[in-house]
């Protein structure tokens, strides 16, 4: 039975970091421009196609990853453009829609060059799993952990420390006041664009290899990242690694002691027991304030 | 100018009318033929595949098959001189789409629809096919496509049941005398399927299954189910399920350690399963049809010829190697056309003669149709392989 719990736990842990790290870039959009960017299982998707197809045009992985962060980057600065900014001072509703269009217009795309094939990428080490007291562990587990901690710490250096990350914390609180202070904050959201599509992009590389790759895997991903930044606190970057851990192991434990089925569901009732009890989420960030 | 638009618009509307009563007043018999001068009528045969959306694997290497072989047939003077028209549908893996394809055929009045490639857009059209009294040849796997048969009448399908494939799969286990098992199914039509068949079957062979697991197809870590495998005590696993979550269980199956038979369907049969699991496929055993080993099979054997022939033409026309799922197409297409040969197109008399096919040597195995039978295939349709060095390898 130890045996078991810890072998869940493990597996809870590699579910949990995938949606931590999903949780994370969502969060991190939503605390720079305020837009709940839910086309980022899609910029995930998209990222990960695209280091397949450089890797088989034969690029060694590392470059292969670079190109095609690049390139989503590229991608995710030139939509923001060519929508959110077109509409900026809109409701928050209205960017949901955008950024809803913009899932269905790439999920589209990823369809017609990649078609319904499933790809794989290979594993950044040996994929010869790790024996710990007698359970296995996926060592490429450890890399996506390995990103969601680089990642959390990065940001929360980013935010805390350094004066652009004032800047932004202060012109989401605060858009006229920023303003005023000569804060571009058309610049800002450009940015916050370009880097949640690179790291989306390093999420999707750094998950392949356990996921496997689909054009239409972008939703439910997504789906989960947000609701493990639900539970977390939408504006908190700690809770969304917590949120996405405990999601992943309630998930496996369910699957594992219970009944195995009931995954999505359990999500699902996660996320309306956050909603009723705590909306602000367990590190609630998020205030109630309307302005 | 609005109303001079609306003018036109009704203008339109009219024409189109007229046009189409014109149309519809000559019937399809004296359709002129196409210009060869002399030819007879050609006869139309549909088609609803999956070619888009989730199931594009299957629906693709059948609508290649489709084409490649109307056109031998037509360059070799069609059906006692009639050409074949292959009217094909795409119903994106959708069922509502797979059941508009059909009213649509239904209208063209065909001589019998093939399709659709999956279990569960073929079970959608089942019922407008039967209202409609047209025979349909289905390519997808599941038994109760055609069962029971007393009400699916005008049903037939080529694809290896289930309860063939699990009859094989209680068979190995015997003769390794084994009595245990864990069984692990897709949340889906299909896992369903087999999920019934091997309970039934396991009853009767003195089996036990001692863990039962599910997973979706889209779940990305089957490890929580497969430790519940591990400390069961089952001496076989037995998988029900396609890739890629087959090919993901494969994976998580070798990173547990477990060293016990691993054992899927023929759902896995296709080397993509082999290339998403990298490298954790090797040893995994399986019960499929012969294509995926025609090299291997005795040269006695009386399917060998059919299979070789197919592959050739295949490979000369695609240049890649055609799978089990192209086969099944081929052989819905040689069982119609063996039945128009003999009995024409009037759709109760090709019924008829369908359900009358005898020893038709085809890709899948050798279809011997009877009233209560319309799949038409016995065990020995069937081999077990297994997969070694990423190939596969035909057990004995």
């Amino acid at each position: 039975m130890g045996e078991q719990l810890l072998q869940l736990l493990f597996s809870g842990l590699t579910l949990g970091g995938i949606y931590s790290v999903i949780a994370l870039v969502l969060v991190i959009t939503y605390k720079i421009t305020g837009i709940l960017n839910l086309a980022l299982g899609e910029f995930l998707v998209l990222g990960a196609l695209l280091t397949v197809t450089f890797k088989t045009m034969g690029m060694p992985l590392i470059a292969a990853s670079l190109l095609a962060m690049l390139a989503v980057a590229l991608i995710a600065g030139a939509l923001e453009r060519l929508t959110v900014n077109k509409v900026r001072g809109a409701s928050g509703l209205t960017m949901l829609i955008i950024t809803i269009g913009i899932a269905i217009a790439l999920r589209g795309l990823a369809l017609l060059i990649w078609g319904t094939d499933t790809y794989s990428l290979p594993a950044f080490t040996s994929s010869k799993s790790i024996i710990a007291g007698g359970a296995a562990l996926n060592p490429q587990s450890i890399w996506v952990l390995l990103l969601a901690g680089i990642t959390l710490i990065g940001v929360n250096l980013f935010f805390g420390r350094t004066y652009w990350g004032k800047a932004v914390t202060a012109s989401v609180l605060s858009p006229t006041g920023a303003r005023l202070q000569g804060i571009n904050l058309s610049t800002i959201s450009l940015a916050a664009f370009i880097f949640s599509g690179a790291l989306a992009t390093a999420a999707g590389i750094c998950i392949g290899p356990v996921t496997m790759i689909t054009y239409d895997m972008g939703f439910m991903l997504g789906v989960k990242g947000f609701i493990a930044a639900t539970i977390g606190g939408l504006g908190s970057v700690s809770g969304a690694v917590i949120g996405g851990l405990i999601l992943g192991l309630l998930e496996a434990y369910s699957s594992g002691l219970i009944s195995s089925g009931l995954n999505d569901a359990i999500s699902i009732i996660i996320l309306l027991a956050v909603l009723m009890i705590r909306p602000e989420g367990i590190l609630g960030a998020i205030r109630t304030r309307r302005v | 100018m609005k109303r001079k638009i609306k003018g036109l618009t009704g203008m339109a509307v009219i024409l189109l009318l007229v046009v189409s009563l014109v149309l519809g007043g000559c019937s399809s018999s004296d359709k002129p033929s196409n210009g060869t001068g002399g030819q007879a009528e050609s006869y139309k045969i549909g088609a609803i595949l999956d070619i888009s959306g989730t199931s594009s694997s299957l629906g693709v290497p059948e609508r290649d098959t489709l084409l490649m072989m109307v056109d031998k047939i037509n360059a070799q003077g069609g059906i006692q001189g009639h050409p074949i028209e292959l009217l094909i549908e795409d119903n994106k893996s959708d069922e509502t789409e797979a059941v508009l394809a059909a009213n649509k055929l239904i209208e063209k009045d065909v001589v019998a629809i093939l399709g659709c490639s999956a279990s569960g857009t073929t079970m959608a059209i089942v019922k407008p096919v039967q209202n409609a009294k047209i025979p349909l040849i289905s390519m997808a796997a599941a038994s109760s496509i055609v069962e029971p048969v007393a009400e699916r009448q005008w049903v037939f399908k080529t694809a290896q049941s289930d309860i063939i494939m699990i009859k094989k799969i209680m068979e190995y286990l015997q003769k390794n005398s084994m009595t245990k098992i864990a069984f692990m199914y897709m949340n889906n039509a299909y896992g369903d399927n087999g999920k019934k068949a091997i309970e039934a079957a396991a009853t009767q062979s003195g089996v036990s299954i001692v863990v039962e697991e599910k997973f979706d197809a889209t779940d990305n870590d089957m490890t929580p189910q497969l430790t519940k495998v591990k400390s069961s005590g089952a001496q076989a696993v037995v998988v029900w399920a396609i890739p890629p979550s087959a090919s993901i269980l494969t994976k998580n199956f070798k990173e547990l350690g477990l060293t016990i038979p691993l054992i899927h369907s023929h759902g896995v049969g296709n080397q993509k399963f082999i290339e998403l699991a990298q490298g954790a496929a090797d040893g995994v055993i399986l019960p499929i049809g012969k294509m995926i080993v025609a090299d291997q099979i005795a040269d006695s054997d009386p399917q060998k010829a059919v299979l070789t022939q197919y592959i050739t033409d295949y490979q000369n026309k695609y240049q890649s190697m055609p799978n089990s799922f192209g086969g099944y197409a081929a052989d819905a297409l040689s069982i119609l056309v063996a039945a128009i040969e003999k009995a024409g197109t009037d759709p109760a008399a090709l019924r008829d003669q369908l359900e009358k096919t005898q020893g038709l040597v085809g890709v899948s195995g050798i279809f011997t149709m009877t009233e209560q039978d319309h799949n038409g295939l016995s065990e020995d349709s069937t081999v077990m392989v297994q997969i070694e060095n990423d190939k596969w390898k035909l057990l004995q």
